[in-house]
């Protein structure tokens, strides 16, 4: 029981606090709205909300799906060849340590303000947690299970395929849930930068008429997009892997 | 002709050579000559480190050696052999397959995942005691059961020797002598023969029909004691006075009793 009846409070408790604020110091409503506030401003856009949001989530996606398309078969090329590990494993760590968001406007001048260089962006910042868990999980696999594949002199495809990746799989589940938050950040910057739509759009056009409680409600719009992104992740990792004991389990 | 023998094998692992100072070659295992037959039990028996795992390493064809021989029904091991079975130290069964499934792995690998197969691992399972846990997820397993599925695993191909590294090591005393037991009992009943690694005396005096004392690093065979135990053996084995005169010996060898 108690874990339906506190979180809730946490949350009423926040949000009294808030509302308490901005009666007690008289705050302008350009400043800090009230929850009431930002729960109207949501209420009477609601269609500008869902679709700006349809729109961010796509980019997010998208970003994020290729992200995986293009991430997880270059882990793959880099773990299972010394050449190719040896040539490019610097570079990637290298270009791991460079600001991605800083590359942002100069995505907008190569594929200008439409939905591809929102889509780079989220794509570039998303790659990169994902080629770097993925590597770790197919580098990690227990070194007796690889001797038994050898042991039955299991062909180098048996061996990824039936230990090696299934092996990493948790890993790129982690690598996954990390990239596809990075990937809304991505997304939102690519709309600040330079765009016309999205809830990032959104939130900017809405501060600069001074909506403030619109903005807030962009900015709770972007949160829930985050979740429910984070959460497609989630779901697929029930799918794609169900022998993992889930987190409840396990602290029991 | 013995079923299998190793003359004079050694491993020197190299120094390390770079921009430090290169480390002197480390001999892991020295002129280590035995010899054993078709249906015997043998355990190399020695303290933690001392190269026996990398004698049966070698045994397995797994890493190379760097003199001598072993050769395995008169044919010289030179690389990994499917059959061979394989146990080692923790169970490794693979999380993502139920237990069926990796008992049946080797048979997937061997391209002989068949309906015989099946029957074959669903019998094995039984004979361990893990009757209608076939669809069971590792982690829902025990250690010891856990352990018990890895033994299927490693007979399912009907492998002609059976490589053991210190199988029974993680488990607790009461499991370790179940799985002890249980052992015996396979042994009855499919005839393996078992190269068998353990740094426990009282396990490898019962278990063994010789058992292969090694010394200290660079690991040399100080003795060689044959366990004349009769069989069946039973718990009522560890209490005769053969037992504990063979235990005495093994404990002389290694070093731990003068």
């Amino acid at each position: 029981m108690r874990r339906f009846i506190y979180p809730p409070l946490g949350i009423a408790l926040t949000l009294a606090l808030w509302h308490w604020l901005c009666v007690e110091f008289k705050l302008p409503t350009a400043a800090l709205p009230t929850p009431y506030q930002v729960l109207v401003a949501g209420v009477e856009r609601w269609d500008l909300l869902v679709s700006e949001g349809w729109v961010t989530m796509k980019e997010t996606l998208y970003g994020f799906g290729l992200a995986l398309a293009l991430g997880i078969p270059i882990a793959v090329a880099v773990s299972n060849s010394q050449i190719l590990h040896l040539m490019f494993s610097p570079l990637l760590i290298a270009l791991q340590s460079v600001p991605k968001v800083a590359l942002a406007p100069i995505l907008l001048v190569w594929l200008g303000t439409g939905i591809e260089s929102k889509l780079a962006i989220a794509w570039l910042v998303a790659f990169f947690p994902i080629v770097v868990d993925t590597s770790a999980g197919l580098q990690s696999t227990p070194r007796e299970l690889l001797e038994l594949a050898r042991s039955l002199r299991a062909s180098r495809w048996q061996v990824f395929s039936k230990v090696q990746f299934p092996a990493a799989l948790p890993f790129v589940v982690t690598g996954a849930k990390v990239a596809v938050t990075l990937a809304v950040i991505g997304a939102v910057i690519g709309e600040f930068i330079g765009s016309s739509e999205g809830l990032g759009y959104l939130l900017l056009s809405a501060t600069s008429q001074i909506n403030t409680p619109l903005a807030f409600a962009a900015l709770f719009a972007l949160a829930g997009l985050g979740i429910v992104a984070y959460f497609l992740v989630v779901v697929a990792e029930w799918l794609l892997s169900p022998w993992l004991p889930h987190s409840t389990e396990r602290n029991s | 002709m013995s079923f299998g023998q190793l003359m004079n094998v050694r491993r020197v692992f190299e120094g390390r050579r770079g921009w430090r100072a290169a480390g002197a070659p480390l001999v892991a295992i020295d002129d280590a000559t035995l010899s054993f037959e078709q249906g015997e039990l043998v355990s190399l028996l020695g303290p933690s480190g001392c190269g026996k795992t990398t004698l049966l390493r070698i045994i397995a064809g797994l890493i190379p050696k760097s003199a001598g021989s072993v050769r395995i029904r008169g044919e010289e091991v030179d690389g990994p052999h499917p059959d061979f079975g394989f146990v080692f130290q923790s169970p490794n069964l693979m999380p993502w397959r139920n237990v069926l499934d990796n008992v049946l792995f080797p048979m997937e690998i061997l391209g002989r995942r068949d309906a015989p197969a099946r029957e074959r691992a669903l019998e094995l399972l039984r004979m361990v005691g893990l009757e209608g846990f076939h669809g069971a997820r590792p982690h829902q397993l025990s250690g010891g059961m856990q352990q018990r599925a890895a033994l299927c695993r490693a007979l399912i191909h009907e492998p002609a020797l059976l490589l053991m590294d210190e199988p029974f090591g993680a488990l607790d005393e009461l499991t370790r002598m179940e799985m002890n037991d249980l052992l015996l009992q396979i042994r009855e009943r499919t005839h393996a023969t078992v190269v068998f690694v353990t740094h426990s005396i009282a396990e490898a005096v019962y278990l063994s029909d010789q058992v292969l004392v090694f010394s200290r690093r660079p690991a040399r065979i100080a003795e060689r004691l044959v366990i004349d135990l009769a069989y069946p053996r039973s718990a009522q084995t560890r209490f005769t006075p053969r037992f504990a005169e063979l235990s005495q010996a093994a404990s002389r060898a290694l070093g731990v009793l003068h």
